[in-house]
């Protein structure tokens, strides 16, 4: 599974600071973040509201709404071509035919007074110059290939005929109609219901593989990513906390945040717990960081140091390719801890 | 039994002993579907709740479980007496709830309570965090003196693990789970025995889920509470029920102890769900076998004939198609509806 970061690099996000100015105050939503995505590879990008991780794909779209919202620093990297630095029809150019996003509510993110036939088409024809027919005909096609039963017929109909899942196919058909090189997939299936949400996965994985597109999906849940992802980007107020392979954040996660989000949620798989372990406190208020490390004030592990630096995001002793921020080595703590907590 | 007999009185019914608290036989909740025009005409149903029973014990939790539009939050809201419910009884605390006058109910309301799912919309934006929760004690009279009052919500405040100085403050002063905080209280202050809850952590951050499903578990011991859970989420469902009900398309078709529910899950859409459930564990997920169904939910207007699930049932055969199955008891608390069980 990690053959995918010895691909080439399809985005290299570096240092993005995304801020909003708003009549409250400065909103630090992205707060110096990097991460890479290979070629063919599934990145899960996880963490709670607030924590960046929308905020950080939506400034690689160029989608954040001025006058408030500022990219203010950084670069993105699609195939070496930076998204912040294009012009505007550059990004019109590139949006949609390299990179497209799908957005959690299929309810609200499809026009509601064009058929469905219409907006599958209208990409078609813009990025790929084809004509009404051939883009129909590809439509058609499109619609198949996510699983839309009988899709070639349904091109005439409108959004509010189509149930939640099947809008979501038909979102994530318009990702992929002109087979960018990365989609983006912003809680593809938090507003659907589990047995849809598992085609939907299973769709996104399947399209990964036959047309070995790169996929970020971002999600506030673990356990979505955990089937599908070869790589986790953990955020928190603004930050990657830690960074890993699917397989070491899920079984060796580092970070106290990382833990805490996974011990929070109760697993089928395991016997019952008699009392479920919440990550105490508030998310952040991102108007209102506090000084050192924002998670501190929620953090079992918390040491002096935490609240007067921030932690460095560094690689991980004895790992080669897990990375976390935070001063404290939690394997040293948690024995002790377990001892005197039980 | 004269359960309309019963006198409910300003207090309700604590002198109530029975097993079950809750007792639903034969419930129906159709909504009618008219034609437009300008004489409109009753065209069809939506068969939201079709005919199903089940009980509640005294002190314990049952979890519903279902997808969307299963019908899993009209069942909590006909308990409440929030629609006229088509047909069947709602015997709570001995009584029949479908059979009180309004006047009766609303004095009845205080016995039992609902907290819904977004804690953004279900507060009043302009009223206080103390007003909401003092409200249904000043509806039905509940407090001796205004110093009373102010005691009661400042004790509600705290039990529910808020401040008592933030009763100042309003609903947007407050983050999404001390707002859900706020909703627990309010349908606290009355002290009723039964709580209806419909999806109250699903609008919550992960982090702070866990933080109100021990909140309620913690008040559950303390108050001798009763839940009905209503959730999507097998796992948070899992950890707080007792027993569980599985609903589809208008029916329970599964309900069964906690244990013996997700150990030996009987009917196959109660399988499809748990294998749907995501672990959060890549080497136990790339190993599980899921069984993905296939299509949607049906509508639950014309929903299929026989059994409603026989359109999506891996395992279905031709008797599925022509006949309803029977719900059964296959010994143990264990009932399941399915010809294939």
């Amino acid at each position: 599974m990690a053959t995918e970061t010895s691909q080439p690099k399809v985005l290299e996000i570096k240092d993005l600071v995304t801020r909003f100015y708003t009549t409250d105050g400065i909103v630090k939503a992205v707060d110096g973040v990097s991460y890479d995505v290979h070629e063919g590879e599934i990145v899960g990008v996880v963490g709670e509201s607030g924590s960046g991780k929308s905020v950080t794909a939506l400034s690689v779209m160029r989608l954040i709404p001025p006058p408030g919202g500022r990219i203010e620093a950084g670069e993105a990297l699609l195939d070496g071509e930076d998204m912040l630095k294009m012009s505007e029809e550059r990004v019109l150019e590139v949006r949609g035919a390299k990179i497209a996003m799908i957005f959690q509510e299929p309810m609200t993110s499809l026009n509601p007074v064009l058929t469905i036939g219409r907006q599958l088409t209208e990409a078609l024809e813009t990025h790929l110059d084809m004509s009404r027919e051939q883009a129909s005909n590809r439509a058609g096609d499109l619609l198949d290939m996510v699983g839309i039963p009988d899709g070639r017929n349904r091109l005439n109909d409108y959004p509010h005929q189509f149930s939640g899942g099947m809008r979501q196919r038909v979102m994530i058909a318009m990702g992929l109609s002109c087979e960018p090189r990365l989609l983006i997939a912003d809680e593809p299936t938090t507003a659907l219901d589990v047995t849809i949400q598992a085609q939907i996965l299973e769709l996104m994985q399947r399209l990964n593989e036959e047309l070995n597109t790169a996929v970020i999906i971002i999600t506030h849940n673990l356990g979505v990513v955990a089937r599908y992802a070869h790589w986790i980007n953990v955020m928190y107020a603004g930050k990657i906390v830690e960074s890993g392979p699917a397989e070491t954040i899920f079984k060796n996660p580092r970070h106290p945040y990382t833990i805490g989000l996974l011990s929070s949620v109760p697993r089928l798989d395991e016997p019952r717990k008699a009392k479920l372990d919440p990550i105490e406190g508030m998310p952040p208020d991102l108007m209102n960081l506090p000084g050192g490390c924002s998670f501190r004030p929620r953090c079992p592990f918390a040491i002096d140091r935490c609240a007067e630096e921030y932690p460095p995001f560094e690689l991980v002793d004895g790992t080669t390719d897990q990375h976390k921020a935070c001063w404290v080595d939690v394997t040293q703590v948690s024995a002790a801890k377990a001892g005197s907590d039980n | 039994m004269t359960q309309t007999d019963v006198e409910v009185t300003g207090h309700g019914t604590e002198q109530y002993t029975g097993e079950y608290l809750l007792e639903v036989n034969n419930l129906k909740m159709y909504f009618p579907v008219n034609s437009r025009g300008i004489i409109p005409r009753h065209v069809a149903d939506v068969k939201a709740v079709d005919d199903i029973s089940f009980f509640v014990r005294k002190g314990e939790t049952l979890g519903v479980v279902g997808e969307s539009g299963c019908g899993k939050t009209t069942v909590g809201r006909s308990i409440m007496q929030v629609y006229k419910i088509t047909e069947g009884e709602i015997m709570f605390e001995g009584v029949d709830l479908a059979k009180l006058s309004p006047g009766r109910m609303r004095r009845m309301r205080r016995r039992l309570q609902m907290i819904f799912q977004d804690p953004y919309s279900s507060l009043n934006p302009r009223m206080t965090a103390g007003s909401i929760i003092g409200e249904p004690i000043r509806i039905h009279n509940m407090s001796s003196s205004r110093g009373d009052y102010v005691d009661q919500v400042e004790e509600l405040l705290r039990v529910v693990g808020l401040n008592p100085y933030m009763r100042d403050r309003y609903p947007h002063e407050f983050s999404g789970g001390q707002r859900q905080r706020i909703s627990v209280a309010r349908a606290l202050a009355v002290r009723p025995s039964l709580i209806i809850c419909d999806e109250p952590v699903s609008a919550l951050d992960v982090s702070i889920q866990a933080q109100v499903i021990n909140l309620l578990e913690e008040l559950q011991e303390q108050f001798d509470l009763t839940y009905i859970f209503i959730a999507h989420d097998l796992s948070v469902v899992r950890h707080i029920s007792d027993r569980v009900a599985v609903m589809y398309l208008g029916k329970i078709v599964e309900i069964a102890t906690r244990e013996e529910l997700y150990e030996n899950p009987l009917h196959p859409y109660t399988r499809a769900l748990l294998s749907a459930v995501p672990i959060p564990d890549p080497i136990v997920e790339r190993q599980r076998e899921r069984i993905v169904l296939t299509g949607d939910v049906p509508s639950p207007i014309r929903p299929p004939s026989g059994c409603r699930f026989h359109t999506r049932c891996p395992i279905a055969i031709d008797v599925c198609t022509e006949e309803d199955p029977e719900f059964r008891e296959m010994g143990g608390d264990h009932w399941v509806a399915c010809h294939r069980v």
